[in-house]
């Protein structure tokens, strides 16, 4: 460099020729602010999404709201009903932890009769990682004296469909934080700025954005997004309700759709492996369409209910493979194929797929999507 | 002068105590409740809120129908309000277009079967809950008490689930059983009154 570089920057962003890497929005037409939008997957490494690039799911849009005016309602079944500004709980004891957030929506176009042709991120991309810093749940639910009979508290946001959903108290108390920072800084407004209610592993609707209220109560307000919606009808006829687990997912997310080998030789299988249950206990590899697997390696931090990376070597001969990955979670549990998971389920039940996912490698080391 | 150096030992040794107690949880998370939340030092901000303000802000209704607000509607009264706030997004019949299908009692055991508030819904308490906060999606939660009453019972009207000047309020909307009241499966936690 023989000339004097750029001057200093308040807050930095991507190199310029980066920016094609952006979450790709999917909206209502006639509501511009209902929809998503989805983590490139595919052009990120290590485990934490960057926050500009946490998928987003909005129902009626992002708030704009100032942090000195906003409060936190904790009433109900509850010796004292409260409120808290945000000043307030900054004082309160922080926690952080680097944890997943899915939208149970996730990954739903597995359930289509053929495999949708696109990137990763775009199919499974309603996943993020974050750290997020906030007041353990607890320690207010404590001070305003929650009844401990009353098993369920119902959290609604400030947005403009005060979008509402009932969790079981148990969790809430478990390990749940009400989150001002995420990644270092204060939470963004399309994260929810200026607090989250943060429900480690579970169903990303549950993880309210721009949280107000929070009522104790002794049963679910059976809101519409945890009955009409975000739930799964079955085969039977019958609705699976209440499913707030995120189950043992991973995918490869290079070599995926969009990349392209570059003749034969050694490359790194790279991915992502989660589990709303805990830790990732392993992930396996096959290149020959689940013929043969091997293990991959995970990558130091495995965190529960976190991202995990792992890697796999592969010396690619130059002949047509099909890439999997399966997942094992310190529970044992195992991510099904997808035939399994369609036989159990159905194909109508749109959220909570964790099927194994399929790439197609052919001679010209083009990537596409295939069911195996 | 002399108890000052004294409360900093204290305080210094306390805050010792408080950062072992934390370092546990954190250890435990995941695998343990956070038993030690009741013995972390808070500062105990919460502010008092009465029952006007937890009034104002709360929208909840329960099945049982508590949060319910006086006023009333029927599918008569409902049926021009729908047709102007919510026909655009949801068809002239609640067929469903850039919004959700509303109408329809189809099988949910057919083969590609629509999911309506007909055939679906378990609660019509959640009908006026989700309306009263969320709809129309251009203006939400400007439908008075009365228009909300009027256009739930619109769509149960067209789901034949009440008549047409059928009147609803806060003691008839949560005596409706609505047709998939039993549909559904806890996966995580239990259904409550589903038999278990």
């Amino acid at each position: 460099m023989k000339t004097p570089g750029q001057p200093f920057s308040n807050y930095g962003q991507p190199s310029a020729q980066q920016r094609g890497v952006v979450r790709w929005i999917s909206a209502n037409h006639d509501v511009p602010g209902n929809g998503v939008s989805w983590t490139p997957l595919h052009e990120l490494e290590g485990i934490v999404t960057p926050s500009g690039l946490h998928f987003e799911r909005h129902h009626n849009g992002v708030p704009q709201i100032p942090i000195d005016q906003h409060r936190l309602l904790v009433h109900g079944q509850v010796k004292r009903a409260l409120t808290f500004s945000m000043a307030d709980l900054a004082r309160y004891p922080l926690r952080s932890q680097i944890l997943f957030i899915e939208c149970g929506g996730n990954s739903n176009a597995g359930w289509h009769r053929l495999p949708q042709q696109t990137r990763a991120g775009y199919l499974h991309g309603l996943a993020s990682c974050s750290e997020w810093a906030g007041v353990p749940l607890a320690l207010l639910l404590d001070e305003a004296g929650a009844d401990p009979a009353a098993s369920w508290l119902v959290a609604e946001g400030a947005d403009a469909a005060a979008v509402q959903i009932s969790l079981p108290m148990a969790k809430a108390r478990e390990d749940c934080l009400l989150a001002l920072y995420q990644n270092g800084e204060r939470i963004r407004p399309e994260n929810g700025y200026p607090l989250r209610l943060i429900v480690p592993g579970w169903e990303g609707v549950l993880n309210i954005k721009w949280l107000r209220r929070l009522e104790v109560a002794r049963e679910p307000v059976m809101a519409r997004n945890e009955t009409a919606r975000y739930t799964e009808l079955q085969p039977s006829g019958k609705a699976r309700m209440f499913t707030f687990v995120m189950q043992a997912k991973s995918l490869i997310t290079w070599p995926s759709p969009g990349h392209r080998l570059d003749g034969r030789g050694v490359y790194e299988i790279r991915g992502l492996a989660w589990s709303g249950l805990g830790r990732i206990r392993s992930v396996d590899v096959s290149t020959d369409g689940g013929a043969h697997w091997g293990p991959a390696q995970l990558q130091e931090p495995v965190l529960p209910m976190a991202f995990t990376r792992f890697r796999a070597p592969w010396d690619w001969s130059g002949a047509p493979a099909v890439l999997k990955s399966r997942v094992t979670d310190e529970t044992g549990a195992v991510q099904p194929e997808r035939a399994a998971l369609i036989a159990e389920r159905g194909r109508h039940g749109y959220f909570h797929y964790n099927a194994i996912v399929c790439w197609q490698v052919d001679e010209d080391g083009e990537v596409s999507h295939v069911y195996r | 002068m002399a108890r000052f150096p004294t409360s900093i030992v204290e305080a210094r040794h306390f805050v010792l105590v408080t950062l072992v107690a934390v370092a546990g949880s954190a250890l435990a998370a995941g695998t343990a409740p956070a038993a030690k939340a009741t013995e972390t030092p808070t500062p105990h901000l919460g502010q008092p809120a009465g029952p006007d303000l937890v009034a104002r802000w709360n929208l909840s209704v329960y099945p049982d129908g508590r949060g319910l607000p006086a006023g009333q509607g029927t599918a008569a009264q409902g049926r021009p309000i729908y047709q102007a706030r919510c026909a655009k997004c949801h068809g002239a019949e609640g067929e469903g277009a850039s919004g959700g299908t509303l109408v329809g009692r189809g099988s949910l055991t057919d083969p590609d079967p629509d999911q309506t508030v007909g055939n679906y819904w378990p609660y019509a308490t959640t009908l006026f809950d989700f309306i009263r906060r969320a709809m129309p999606m251009d203006a939400p939660a400007t439908l008075s008490d009365d228009e909300v009453y009027a256009v739930s019972a619109y769509l149960l009207y067209l789901n034949r689930i009440v008549g047409v000047e059928e009147q609803l309020d806060a003691d008839s909307l949560p005596r409706i059983r609505m047709p998939n009241r039993d549909g559904f499966i806890g996966v995580d936690a239990d259904v409550p009154g589903a038999g278990h």
